[in-house]
């Protein structure tokens, strides 16, 4: 998934992928529990609902608005990304082969979701849309809720409430700004964001 | 119940400014909100509670120490906030308003958080909550540094969250019960013997990241790069919370982190004193060089809170003592920031513009704003009647109590060279006769005394602090370093 987002060039397709993304995580917790039970169900329709359908039609509706065209304009290409991304997830599996682990927990979640992380970095540092860095930022939050998956069993349901309202209320700000740059700048290239320098 | 108060007062007038439907009274809310809000918090600093309020968040040694400063920050900047408001009316104020309200409030929270998990999300809200703060100006330049702030914050505040899990994690493998309160994980990572305490490979890991973390949020080279931008471009007294209140909540966040790493020995807390001390020196260096070089006075502003971030971090370095240093050093430089964002927000608006090659002869313009920037430079470099000077002497103390010459040598040549390129572009704006012939014809600006008196009350302020120090001050200084340092 990851990789499918590195190595997609237009727009659409990389929000689709984090959307996916999305609702996979949001499946998650009911697949690594056996008995149900009722904040877990909360806590995945909470996450489908607004990892997989609230934020992508909000970005969707920033691509709209701002009226954008869908390449990517990549400052690093995509060959070279896809194969930063997979060195980035084969040097994350060494890596958290180094962390201890708990018997009763999936060998790859750790793994897995520092991998996402660090591909969700490279998609923020290696394009230059706006919309496309958000969607960077998005998957390593992804990234970082597979690794919060861990320790669902501890973290009160406030907790994760909060965080996922956070993350909502970041995405509806960054809306409001990509408008706002959109109507200042005429354009979403955030390499014309270089008046403020040394 | 006071404590609930703290947080719940201004957010309370948030929603009354946000409905309240007649621009120009609007702002008389900000006043209001702060007078009640500094009087609760003064209060609860001479009477601290005994119990705390409850498990969430409790106002403790460590948030007296630190959570009075914020609030008399806020209570100066918002009879501020009036007179700004009324001179820049043709800016629809009623988010602006809300928003300082919420962050005041949002502040209080973090400060007196309690729970690992419930001080990421205060931070992270008091991060989003800023950003309508620093485009309040609506020019192209301001929303480029909202969009940096919001990237590079909301970056780090992931990369916290992380850290928040991983800490999580190193409590539950070995047999934690998930209890993410810092007294309850700090009393784990003290327990004797390997599977008992906290897992030392998850530890570390949670450390790097929640320092990066909550270091880009506070500022630290190099995660600092956000800073120049949104100081340079956010109005003054935004500028005031973000650089005493906001870098405080995220230096608040990192002692309490450190409290708890610390707790698991004598390795673990070699790793915390090294990381930060780098991090500090890294910080010190980096802004006394660009500070040589900068034309901007604003973004000078800046790279001078960069420094002074470095000079807390390496406080918190320095043990006990140190850290003791650091709080007071907390208040100082609030204050003095606090004199210096307002003043250089004034020159600012009366100059039309921010470089040295533009502006000039600004004693002559603008005379009292002037003063207060020349005098507040002064104190920020730590010259001796202002607190800076005794603030920074406790810390530089502290590093040769703990057989650290080196620090201080480096500490101290860090200075010197900020003390250069601060004086240096300061007397370039003063001094001299405007540039070109129009800022001349139009003579001097009037300034109004509601634009003025803040700026003198953080001024009196500082030096306050420097010439007495109060004692029930320094007391809950000493308080929330005997929290932090449990263990000696």
């Amino acid at each position: 998934m990851n990789l499918v987002a590195l190595a997609s060039s237009r727009l659409p397709s990389v929000i689709r992928a984090a959307a996916l993304q999305g609702v996979v995580l949001g499946i998650m917790p009911l697949l690594l529990e056996e008995k149900l039970r009722w904040t877990f169900v909360a806590i995945a329709i909470g996450t489908i609902v607004v990892k997989g359908f609230v934020i992508p039609s909000l970005l969707r509706h920033a691509l709209r608005a701002a009226n954008i065209d869908r390449e990517m304009q990549p400052l690093i290409g995509f060959v070279p990304s896809l194969l930063l991304g997979a060195a980035a997830t084969i040097g994350m599996v060494v890596l958290s082969g180094h962390l201890p682990l708990r018997p009763e927990h999936a060998k790859l979640l750790a793994p897995a979701s520092f991998a996402t992380v660090v591909c969700g970095f490279i998609l923020l540092m290696a394009r230059s849309k706006a919309i496309s860095q958000v969607c960077g930022y998005l998957i390593l939050e992804n990234g970082i809720y597979l690794f919060g998956l861990l320790l669902i069993h501890s973290t009160p349901l406030l907790v994760e409430a909060g965080i996922l309202l956070d993350l909502t209320v970041a995405i509806f700000v960054i809306g409001i700004i990509v408008d706002r740059i959109q109507r200042e700048f005429d354009s979403l290239d955030t390499r014309k964001l270089t008046s403020l320098r040394e | 119940m006071k404590e609930i108060l703290l947080i719940a007062l201004p957010l309370l007038f948030a929603v009354v400014a946000f409905a309240w439907p007649n621009e120009r009274t609007r702002p008389v809310f900000l006043p209001v909100a702060g007078v009640l809000h500094s009087a609760l918090a003064l209060w609860l600093l001479i009477n601290p509670p005994a119990v705390p309020a409850n498990i969430w968040f409790s106002f403790d040694p460590l948030a007296r120490a630190v959570l009075p400063m914020t609030s008399l920050l806020f209570l100066v900047c918002s009879f501020y906030g009036v007179a700004y408001l009324r001179a820049r009316s043709e800016r629809k104020n009623r988010v602006f308003v809300a928003a300082l309200l919420i962050l005041s409030g949002l502040l209080s929270l973090a400060l007196q958080a309690q729970n690992l998990g419930l001080l990421w999300v205060a931070t992270e809200a008091a991060t989003l909550v800023s950003i309508p703060l620093l485009h309040f100006n609506g020019t192209a330049r301001a929303f480029e540094a909202a969009w940096k702030y919001l990237l590079i914050g909301g970056t780090g505040i992931a990369l916290s969250l992380l850290g928040s899990f991983c800490l999580g994690y190193a409590s539950l493998y070995n047999g934690g019960s998930g209890d993410l309160s810092f007294a309850a994980l700090a009393r784990q990572a003290a327990l004797p013997g390997e599977g008992a305490n906290l897992s030392t490979p998850w530890l570390m890991t949670a450390w790097v990241l929640l320092l990066t973390g909550y270091g880009t949020k506070m500022g630290l080279a190099p995660m600092h790069t956000w800073k120049p931008d949104a100081y340079g471009e956010a109005p003054g007294m935004v500028g005031v919370l973000m650089a005493g209140g906001l870098t405080a909540m995220a230096f608040v966040a990192i002692l309490r982190v450190k409290q708890v790493v610390d707790a698991a020995g004598e390795h673990a807390r070699a790793v915390t004193t090294l990381t930060l001390l780098a991090l500090g020196l890294f910080s010190m260096l980096i802004a006394a060089l660009f500070l040589l070089s900068t034309p901007d006075f604003k973004r000078m502003l800046a790279y001078s809170s960069i420094e002074q971030m470095g000079i807390l971090a390496i406080g918190a370095a320095m043990g006990s003592a140190g850290t003791w240093a650091a709080l007071f050093h907390v208040w100082t430089n609030g204050f003095t920031k606090g004199a210096l964002f307002l003043s250089a927000g004034n020159i600012r608006r009366a100059a039309g513009d921010q470089t040295r090659d533009t502006v000039s002869g600004m004693a002559w313009r603008t005379p009292a704003s002037a003063r207060i920037l020349v005098v507040g430079i002064l104190a920020i470099t730590a010259c001796p009647p202002f607190g800076p000077f005794f603030s920074e002497m406790k810390i530089v103390l502290a590093t040769f109590s703990n057989h650290q010459e080196f620090v201080a040598a480096a500490f101290l040549g860090c200075l010197l060279l900020s003390f250069f390129g601060l004086t240096r572009l300061v007397f370039a704006i003063v001094d001299g006769r405007p540039r070109s012939a129009a800022n001349v014809a139009a003579g001097c600006v009037p300034e109004k005394p509601g634009l003025i008196l803040p700026a003198l009350a953080f001024l009196g302020l500082s030096l306050w602090l420097g010439l007495a120090t109060p004692a029930v001050l320094s007391n809950a200084w000493t308080g929330a370093a005997k929290l932090l340092f449990t263990t000696p």
